[in-house]
Parts: C-alpha cells; sequence; structure tokens
C-alpha cells in the first residue's frame, strides 16, 4: 500500500515544465497581406515585435502607411463582388477549412501567441485556440442560412469592412472580426494591434492553406496611423474596432457624415457583485478569474468588486489565501497561472494607476511574488477599501488589479454597479435564483455572468452598453454588424 | 412674410373662439419654454396659426432629467402593459380624428381627404408597434446553445433615454412613426418636433397625457431644431439620437454624429430625404435600433 501524501502543507514547489519554443518558428521579417500573397510595403518601413516575458526583439514586422492601406483595400474592393456573388455554401466551405488547420495547427499558434503576447500557454492552449476554431466553425454554418437569421427578408453584405483590434487576444478578436464578415459575404482588411501581429500574420497563411480566393482577407500591420488610414479610406464601408474607449470615439468622430456603418466593442470596468449567500469557494474563483485571467487585459474584466459588507472580510481573506497559490512567470510554462504584461507602455499604465489607488488612500496587496528579472510583470495586486470616486474603481486599468468595494442592501450593488459610464459585462454570486435573474435585469451591461464569470462562446452574442460600445459580436445578434438587411428610412 | 389678413369683428350672436396656447411638455407637464420664447407658426399659404414656445437649451436639458426619471416606470412595466398602453394612444387619438385631421390639414396645406388619411395611418401605426410590445424581444432575443453546461440567453433592452428629431414634414404621421418605436422598446425620449409644423405633435402630448403614458417618458419640444439639436447631441445622459428630422441637411448631421461620438450614443442616421411615411414599417428594426442586447449566463448543475 502506497502512503497517502501528506496535503497539509502545500509547498507549491514544482519542476519547470516549459513548452518548446521551436513548435512555433516565427520568421525574422514579415510583409503584408495583401491580394492574396505577401508583400513588401510601399517605403519599406518596419517595426520591431518583443517578446514581453523577455524584453527581447522577436521579429521585423512590415509598416503599413497610406498607400499599402489603399493597395489593400482595393484587393478587396476586387475579390468582393465574386466573394458575395459565389454561392454561399461555398463560403461556409472556405470558413470550415479555416477552422480545421486551426485545429490542426493550434499547438503552434498557441505557442506562437503566448511568445508574442506574453498570457500563459495554459489560456491559449485551452482558451483562445478553442474558441478561434470555433468561431469560423459557429460561422461557417451561417453562410448559406442568413435568410433565416430573422434579420430581415433579402439580408446583403456591406462591402469591404475594415476592422482593427487589440492586443489581449489577438489571434480571437481576429476571429471574432473575420469569421462572421466572411460568412455574411463581406470582404476584410484587417490590421492587427503593433504589439502582437505575428498569428495574424500566420493566420495568413493560413488563408492561403485554404485556398481562400485572394483578396478575401488583407492583413496590414502597423500602429495608430495605419487604423487610421483605414478608418478614413473611402473605399471602406464598415468599421469594426475593439479597443480603447478613447480611440473609438475618435473613430465615430471620423466616421460621422460618412456611409460608412460602424460596431465598436471599447473599455470596461465590470462589477464583480458577491452577496452573502454566495459559495465562497466558487466565488472566490470566479473572482480570480473575472480579474487575473489574462493579466486583467481583459476589456470585461471583472476589475471592481462589490461585496457584501457582512462577508467582506472573509471573502478577501480567502481570496488573498488564493492569489498565494498563482503562479506568476514564464508564460511558455503550462503550469504558470499569470504571464507576462503585454508591453512597458501597458505596465506603465498600470504602476501608475496602482500608485494613484494608493495615494487616493486605498490599501493595497500583494502576495509574496517575485517577479522575473527580464521582461515587464505586475503582480496581482488588490486594493481594499476603496471608494467609487478613486481612479481605481473608476477608470479600466487593464491589468491584474483588483478594486474591492462594499455593499449593504441589493439596491445599492445595483447602484454601485451601474456607476460607471461603462457596461460591458457584470457579475453576480448567490445562490438565490430570483435574485439573480433581478439582479440581471437591472446590471446595464451587455454581459451578465451569474454564478461564473469570463465564458465565451461564438453562439452567445457579445458586446457593450453605454461607453462600451455598440454592436454584438456572435451569435445570431452578431451577424446583424455585418449585414444590410434591408433597413429603410 | 407673414400674411396679417385684417381683423374680423365677431357679428353679433357669434361666438368667440377659445384659442390653444400651444406649450411645451416636459415631464407630464405643459409648461412654457422657461426662455419666454415664442415664434410664429404659420398654415400651408403663410397665415399665422399660432404662437409656439421656442425651447431653449435649459429646456432641452430638463426634458432630459424628466425622460430619465421616468425610465424606471416605462421600461420597468410589463411588455403586455406597454402594448395596452400603446393601444390606448391609438384609441384617445382615433376620438380626436377630427381635431388632429384639421391640424395636418392647416399644418400641412394637403387637402381635408388627405390629412384624413394620414391621421388613420398614424392611428394604424399605433396599433401595429401596441402589437410589437410583447413580441419583439422573442424576434430580437435568443436562448443559445453555448458549449459548455451553462444555460445562456441573450434579451433585448431598452437602450435609456433617446433623442428623437421628428421629421420636418410629416408633422403627425412621421412624428408617430419614429416616435412609437422609441417608446415600445422601453426607452424614454425627448422629441423635437418639426419646426416649421409644430402644432399636431402638442395635441399629440395631449393624447400621451390622457393614455397612460407615465409623465416623463415622452418630452415634446418645439423651436429650432438646429439651436436644439447640438444640445441634445452633446448631452451625455442621452444614449440614443435619431436624426430622421434633418434628413438632407448633411452637414448638420455630421456634425451631430460627431458630437454623439462624446459618449457613443447609438444612431439612427438621417435619410438623404423624408421617407414615405404611408409606406408600411421595415419590421421591428426601428425599435430594435433602440435596444441593446443583455447576454446572461448561468451554470447548469445539482
Amino acid at each position: 500500500m502506497t502512503a497517502v501524501p501528506d496535503q497539509g502543507t502545500p509547498t507549491w514547489a514544482k519542476a519547470p515544465s516549459p513548452k518548446p519554443r521551436d513548435l512555433a518558428p516565427t520568421h525574422p521579417t514579415n510583409g503584408l497581406f495583401i491580394g492574396g500573397e505577401f508583400v513588401d510595403p510601399a517605403d519599406g518601413g518596419s517595426f520591431t515585435t518583443v517578446e514581453p516575458a523577455t524584453g527581447e526583439r522577436l521579429a521585423e514586422v512590415a509598416l503599413a502607411t497610406t498607400p499599402d492601406v489603399d493597395r489593400a483595400v482595393k484587393a478587396a474592393r476586387r475579390a468582393f463582388r465574386r466573394w458575395s456573388s459565389r454561392p454561399a455554401a461555398e463560403r461556409g466551405r472556405y470558413l470550415f477549412r479555416i477552422a480545421r488547420i486551426i485545429q490542426e495547427r493550434s499547438r503552434e499558434l498557441a505557442v506562437l501567441e503566448s511568445i508574442d503576447n506574453g498570457k500563459p500557454i495554459r489560456e491559449t492552449r485551452d482558451v483562445d485556440l478553442p474558441l478561434v476554431a470555433a468561431h469560423f466553425f459557429h460561422h461557417a454554418g451561417w453562410a448559406d442560412k442568413l435568410a433565416w437569421a430573422g434579420l430581415g427578408p433579402n439580408p446583403r453584405p456591406l462591402g469591404v469592412a475594415g476592422q482593427i483590434i487589440p492586443w489581449n487576444f489577438p489571434l480571437l478578436m481576429l476571429s471574432w472580426k473575420i469569421a462572421p464578415a466572411l460568412a455574411c459575404g463581406n470582404t476584410v482588411v484587417l490590421k492587427p494591434a503593433e504589439t502582437t501581429p505575428l498569428t495574424a500574420l500566420a493566420f495568413a497563411e493560413i488563408c492561403q492553406q485554404a485556398d481562400l480566393p485572394a483578396g478575401v482577407v488583407n492583413i496590414v500591420t502597423g500602429a495608430g496611423d495605419t487604423g487610421r488610414a483605414l478608418v478614413e479610406h473611402p473605399g471602406v464601408d464598415k468599421i469594426a474596432f475593439t479597443g480603447s474607449t478613447e480611440v473609438g470615439k475618435a473613430i465615430a468622430r471620423a466616421v460621422a457624415g460618412t456611409a460608412k456603418k460602424l460596431t465598436l466593442e471599447l473599455g470596461g470596468k465590470a462589477a464583480n457583485v458577491v452577496f452573502d449567500d454566495a459559495p465562497v469557494d466558487e466565488a472566490v474563483e470566479g473572482i480570480v478569474n473575472g480579474i487575473f485571467f489574462n493579466q486583467g487585459h481583459v476589456c470585461c474584466a471583472g476589475s471592481r468588486l462589490l461585496v457584501q459588507e457582512s462577508v467582506h472580510d472573509p471573502v478577501v481573506a480567502r481570496l488573498q489565501r488564493r492569489l498565494g497559490t498563482l503562479r506568476l512567470g514564464d508564460p511558455l510554462d503550462k503550469n504558470t497561472d499569470i504571464g507576462a504584461v503585454n508591453s512597458a507602455e501597458q505596465l506603465e499604465r498600470i504602476t501608475e494607476l496602482v500608485a494613484a489607488g494608493e495615494a487616493e488612500g486605498a490599501v493595497p496587496w500583494q502576495p509574496d511574488c517575485r517577479l522575473p528579472e527580464r521582461g515587464w510583470w505586475h503582480a496581482p495586486t488588490i486594493f481594499t477599501g476603496v471608494a467609487q470616486s478613486h481612479r481605481v474603481a473608476r477608470e479600466e486599468i487593464f491589468g491584474p488589479v483588483l478594486s474591492v468595494l462594499t455593499f449593504r442592501t441589493p439596491d445599492e450593488a445595483v447602484a454601485k454597479a451601474n456607476n460607471t459610464t461603462y457596461g460591458l459585462s457584470a457579475g453576480v454570486w448567490t445562490e438565490k435564483g430570483s435574485r439573480i435573474l433581478w439582479m440581471a435585469e437591472r446590471l446595464r451591461a451587455g454581459v451578465v455572468w451569474a454564478n461564473t464569470f469570463n465564458r465565451f462562446d461564438p453562439a452567445s452574442p457579445f458586446g457593450g452598453y453605454k461607453e462600451s460600445g455598440f454592436g454584438r459580436e456572435g451569435g445570431r445578434q452578431g451577424l446583424a454588424s455585418y449585414l444590410d438587411a434591408g433597413a429603410v428610412g | 412674410m407673414v400674411r396679417r389678413p385684417a381683423a374680423r369683428p365677431v357679428r353679433g350672436g357669434e361666438r368667440l373662439e377659445v384659442r390653444k396656447t400651444y406649450k411645451l411638455y416636459v415631464g407630464g407637464a405643459f409648461p412654457r419654454s422657461e426662455s419666454g420664447r415664442s415664434y410664429e407658426v404659420l398654415d400651408g399659404r403663410g397665415r399665422l396659426l399660432a404662437n409656439a414656445a421656442r425651447a431653449s437649451r435649459k429646456d432641452a436639458r430638463d426634458a432630459v432629467v424628466a425622460a430619465r426619471k421616468a425610465g424606471p416606470a416605462w421600461s420597468g412595466a410589463t411588455a403586455y402593459n406597454r402594448g395596452q398602453v400603446l393601444y390606448r394612444v391609438a384609441e384617445v387619438l382615433e376620438g380626436r380624428a377630427d381635431q388632429f385631421a384639421a391640424e395636418v390639414a392647416t399644418a400641412e396645406g394637403l387637402t381635408a381627404a388627405r390629412a384624413r388619411r394620414a391621421v388613420e395611418a398614424t392611428v394604424d401605426r399605433w396599433v401595429w408597434y401596441a402589437g410589437w410590445a410583447d413580441k419583439f424581444a422573442q424576434v430580437g432575443g435568443s436562448a443559445n446553445p453555448v458549449a459548455g453546461p451553462y444555460f445562456n440567453f441573450s434579451v433585448p433592452e431598452p437602450t435609456g433615454v433617446v433623442a428623437v428629431l421628428a421629421p420636418q414634414g410629416s408633422s403627425l404621421l412621421g412624428l408617430c412613426s419614429v416616435l412609437a418605436p422609441v417608446m415600445v422598446g422601453g426607452n424614454s425620449c425627448v422629441v423635437v418636433a418639426s419646426e416649421a409644423r409644430p402644432l399636431p405633435a402638442v395635441t399629440l402630448a395631449e393624447v400621451l397625457a390622457t393614455s397612460d403614458v407615465p409623465g416623463g417618458t415622452v418630452n415634446v419640444l418645439t423651436g429650432r431644431t438646429a439651436e436644439l439639436a447640438p444640445v441634445l447631441a452633446d448631452h451625455l445622459d442621452v444614449n440614443g439620437l435619431d436624426l430622421t428630422g434633418v434628413a438632407g441637411d448633411a452637414a448638420l448631421a455630421a456634425d451631430l454624429e460627431a458630437r454623439a461620438a462624446e459618449n457613443t450614443k447609438r444612431l439612427h442616421r438621417a435619410p438623404g430625404a423624408e421617407p414615405d411615411w404611408t409606406a408600411a414599417p421595415d419590421g421591428p428594426h426601428r425599435i430594435l435600433t433602440w435596444c441593446e442586447t443583455k447576454t446572461v449566463w448561468h451554470p447548469v448543475g445539482t
């Protein structure tokens, strides 16, 4: 008989088990993907993408300027006529093919994403990549069923979609944009974020492997100026943007008075509301998943914990104990819970807001956690004693920082949860069914997670209320973002 | 130029008519403009019909406050109840059809027969939208088959406070065609009536006030569209902006859209020209324009 191992005193010692990096070879240089092939940028410019976990250079990537964007939009326009008039089932076939190739190459893509973004391999492998494949698979099936989507009797594609995505879920955001656009018969020009362009370029290769007709998907890499050129290009019929509220508003101003359709998925400051009857262990897991998933680089992160006053102390104590078990470090190690912050710039923003929280009188707490010497890292942080007026309770931090506030009554919880200009998501933790539905009705947010948090699915519409943007991604409702359903007047 | 016919003395035995004062409709009451301003409203042939209140920036802001305050009562009413209230609007409007026909005829310069048809179409439109009240959520919502042990559903909910620039041409049918869908979804609103033809809108407010529409759900402003629209487009407690009333004025529409970006207002863009309001509405499209999709997840387990 073997001895039962002593589980009383966890040591949390472990052997490192990193994924081999060579699963995902990075090309030293990467061109733009226009008209079905990789091309050099017009003025030969480039920028460097670095590995957040080490700060080391990963690859040189072409910098697209206005002439390149123009070339990409023209390629998309040329491809649009044939793509939109093809039998819809054929469009679906291509998307099914793409879904399968993503599944085949998922380990390589997961490693590449972890290297370029800094997020743990456990997340890219178990969350990002399965969802990316699912998004293409789900929308593939829609392509020849749009007339039955209930959006109107004769849904038509919009034309060329300009799509701009952020760095927090690079390939997943690409799939949320490209899969519905293509299923609905549009062609796209997509700009990935400047700090995470590599998986988008790998996706371009996948389009080639799938024999997707040239020009249906075009990818232009670059920073804000490239995005601006895309937004302002007169040949674009639709802009879909995911990113900061500030840039989203600038885009809305830029398309004012044009015929361009617009959907925006912007920032958030979600409340995660924990009632005194909530199952505490599950709630604590949900809180941790809500704010420390992906280093808190999540627009729908549960960054404000609203906990009922009577259970504040035990919930915070258990939360602190749980945080002590989180492992921060090498993103390619499958035991890692918290990876690297995506960029020096983002780390600076997190650090600045944490300092502001301290200066305004909130009380910070961090687990004993050694940060690696190279790269960009931020220890998981909890602020208690937070007032609604504090910056850490109002501004999107986009980092592993949780602000804890309290409430006494359900009405107060609703008032505090809704006291924000954002409205992307919210969480509720209680065992009482009627209270869940009561809360879900009153929370002004596009997604409400009850007794769970940060769940995503291609069949589930996602998007914001208020200044978190408008339009939905996913599900039947998400198709409306890429179709003209015959609206008049 | 206002044509001012010579004053006609009342003959012996003839009754001196009691004229109506056309005021604003804010928070369920009929105030004058706080500014004390008014402007002359003329009929199709340029003759004076009445002095309408010329709403100010403060009136617009007061109207937004009233609309926000009314939000919980109207959005919290059951869909069945909202449907009945909108049907009641149709009933009361039908009962005052003669008055509306006369007002529409003078406002728009229509023949009595055409004005009558416009009023009938208006009543029918309220009935049509009343019927949507407890159905659009089924059409616009869904139960979502997610890949996991979760119950997941999506429902349309009201956007909040919507500012509506009513059509300039069709003073009653056009107005109700843009107003009813905002109300069906549970939104409250601030309506800027047709600038040159505002009187039917004020009379409609009397209908709303007597149809169990909670005060503040609909607020009607009369005045200069170009003066009031930017105030509402800038207002950070307005969630949506219907630009139908600036159809054909691309420059003003573009300016208002840019202002609306400051708090990502939902927009119904200005059409190139005023639509033909006698045409059948485009399904529940306008209702869902003023709705947000909320998606709720809950685990399934024992």
